[in-house]
């Protein structure tokens, strides 16, 4: 009985995500003795995946599939699963995986367990620890259902390497008209930019930064660490940026390697989004705001002169070290 | 049109988190109980349906008799009356099952969740639901127009957002952006008077399994203090995250 991994395509190419989570599938097939089995659609690079530890991948090409579609991409990985036998499946944090993922542990009669942040803490029982109350705590959750389905949260596992060789098999699943009640009429996504889901790096600006004018320096910023941006919330209510970019307990979470937050104070529900994020960087004129208290680094200082010059540091770093 | 707005009664946004028994249990001492955010920025959608397009809006809590102060806030902000299942939400696909069977008994078409609890952070029971009933669900909605069977539904992405064609009946997985945050009601004096008149009707659960179980929660380590480092040697900062945290 393998262990599933449903590895995500943008476009023919996988997505970060999908070396993460195939990473964390080989982490928990070697503790139970098995093998990786990853599910791709509409994507021909599959030996990247053996770099990861997969074995073996079921290669699903269809039309119909090349715009995402949660109910008929829940139905494939049942499928799947039921080919295969799987009874732990792996999969992401992205925004569409976390749409079909309780789709599909319906179908299975699986139980599913979202936001985990580690390695199975053991497989007999099968416990796994995951956050909750937004980041303010950890649970350790036990899946008692016969198939087990984790979430992993974006980049709590990193990547592993595993070199392994890989097995790719044509997989087509029965799919119906049932399957395609939702449709998608439009896409509307910003091209070209890194997306917070998948951001290594993210900068942040918030109501310190006085205007939507002010924000230039912010994107400057993110374009020379390769990041994306954000903001807080008020700074989304009041129309100075996209909704999309509002992170915190109640926008996007954040779980990048490196969070910089700029003119931001550090309300408790801003933290409880972002603080799964590895560094925390924070740059205010207020040495008493409370993102002092949850940062890794800070500086005290005013937005307008400290960023410009970070961004002529940066330039400086990267020209030296490539 | 029928309605059924899913309420999770959760803790305040700014409430301290801790936990007792042994570290299996979430202290509920001194905390305030509130509507999950998600869910209010739905239920405030339900409500201009009612208003504009004549809807019944029914909500529905899946918790215990101490959750009651939350679904008559509900009440107040104007949902016409109100179901508690009388159980614990411990696990995501036993509320879920609860809340199926309130929908198959009222016969609703548009049942409005939220994205996720922000105590448990499951973000299942929608989809989960949806699965159960065999209707149509969309995720993480950030817009909704209903004409007659028909429903667009605008979903958040990863990086923007796509809009989705659909019919009725229809479960979704709300968030900010149903409505704006200054769309959002504070129940005033006859809202809380009218809504003592309101129905709630407690029902007992229904058998179902619980695929998942908290066994022990911890806090986060605490973080030691912060690094600064001075405006004027901003260089400083980019050896730090070069050198020591291992980011750039
Ligand atoms: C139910 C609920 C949910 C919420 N959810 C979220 C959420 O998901 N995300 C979120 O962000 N908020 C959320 N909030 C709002 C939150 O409580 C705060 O109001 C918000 O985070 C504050 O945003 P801010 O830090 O940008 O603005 P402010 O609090 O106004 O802070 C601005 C900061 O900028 C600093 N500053 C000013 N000028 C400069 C300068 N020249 N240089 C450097 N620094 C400067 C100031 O010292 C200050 O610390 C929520 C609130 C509620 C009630
Ligand atoms: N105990 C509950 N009672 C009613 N609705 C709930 C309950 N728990 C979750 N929900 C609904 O499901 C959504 C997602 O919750 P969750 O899956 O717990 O993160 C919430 O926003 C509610 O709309």
């Amino acid at each position: 009985m393998p262990v599933l991994v449903y590895t995500e395509s943008d476009k023919g190419k996988f997505k970060k995500n999908a070396f993460e989570v195939a990473s964390y599938a080989h982490k928990v097939a070697q503790e139970l003795g098995d093998i990786v089995t990853a599910v791709a659609v509409n994507n021909d690079e599959h030996e990247t995946l053996g770099k990861y530890g997969v074995s073996k991948v079921l290669n699903v090409s269809n039309d119909q599939l090349d715009t995402f579609n949660a109910k008929a991409y829940a139905n494939i990985l049942a499928q799947a699963a039921e080919a295969e036998g799987a009874k732990v499946i792996i999969l992401s944090s992205s925004a569409d995986t976390k749409f079909l993922a309780p789709i599909l542990a319906t179908k299975l009669n699986g139980g599913y367990v979202p936001n985990v942040v580690e390695a199975p803490m053991s497989t007999s029982p099968f416990v796994v620890k995951r956050t909750a109350f937004s980041n303010k705590g950890f649970a350790h959750t036990e899946i008692t259902a016969k198939t087990k389905l984790i979430g992993v949260s974006n980049n709590a596992f990193g990547v592993a390497e595993n070199e392994t060789a890989v097995n790719v098999e044509d997989f087509s699943p029965a799919l119906g008209d049932g399957d395609f009640t939702t449709r998608s009429v439009e896409v509307d996504k910003v091209m070209g930019k890194v997306t917070i889901a998948d951001a290594d790096i993210v900068v942040s600006g918030g109501r310190g930064l006085k205007g939507p004018e002010n924000w230039g320096m912010v994107e400057d910023l993110a374009e020379v660490l390769g990041a994306a941006t954000a903001c807080s919330k008020p700074v989304s209510d009041l129309g100075w940026r996209p909704h999309s970019e509002h992170v915190g307990q109640t926008g996007k979470p954040v779980a990048s390697n490196l969070y910089i937050a700029i003119g931001i104070s550090g309300a408790i529900q801003h933290l409880a989004g972002v603080s799964a994020s590895k560094t925390k960087v924070v740059i205010n004129n207020d040495p008493e705001a409370p993102f002092f208290k949850a940062a890794d680094y800070g500086i005290v200082g005013d937005a307008f002169e400290v960023v410009p010059e970070l961004i002529e540091k940066l330039k400086e770093f990267k020209a030296q070290n490539g | 049109m029928k309605i059924l707005v899913c309420i999770s009664n959760v803790p305040d946004t700014t409430s301290k988190i801790n936990f007792t028994e042994g570290d299996t249990k979430f202290d509920t001492n001194g905390v305030q109980f509130v509507i999950n955010p998600n869910d209010e920025f739905g239920l405030t959608r339900a409500m201009w349906f009612k208003e504009k397009q004549g809807a019944t809006v029914h909500v529905a809590t899946v918790g215990g008799p101490q959750t009651e102060p939350t679904i008559r806030k509900a009440l107040a902000i104007g949902a016409d009356e109100a179901i508690r299942v009388n159980a614990e939400p411990t696990d995501g696909f036993f509320v879920a099952r609860q809340l199926a069977e309130v929908v198959k008994n009222g016969g609703y078409d548009l049942i409005i969740g939220g994205r996720e609890s922000i105590d448990y952070n499951g973000g299942m029971v929608p989809g989960i639901m949806a699965t159960l009933l065999d209707m149509n669900f969309v995720n993480t909605c950030i817009g909704l127009e209903i004409d007659g069977n028909n429903a667009t539904a605008m979903r958040e992405i990863d990086g923007g957002k796509e809009k989705l064609s659909t019919t009725l009946p229809l479960v979704i997985g709300g968030q900010k952006g149903l409505v704006e945050e200054s769309d959002l009601r504070i129940p005033n004096m006859r809202g809380i008077m009218m809504a003592r008149k309101k129905a709630l009707n407690v029902v007992e659960p229904v058998d179902a399994p619980m695929p998942t179980q908290d066994q022990k929660f911890e806090k986060p380590a605490a973080k030691g203090p912060v690094k600064l480092v001075e405006a004027d040697n901003v260089g400083g900062l980019v050896d730090l995250l070069h050198n020591e945290a291992k980011v750039i």
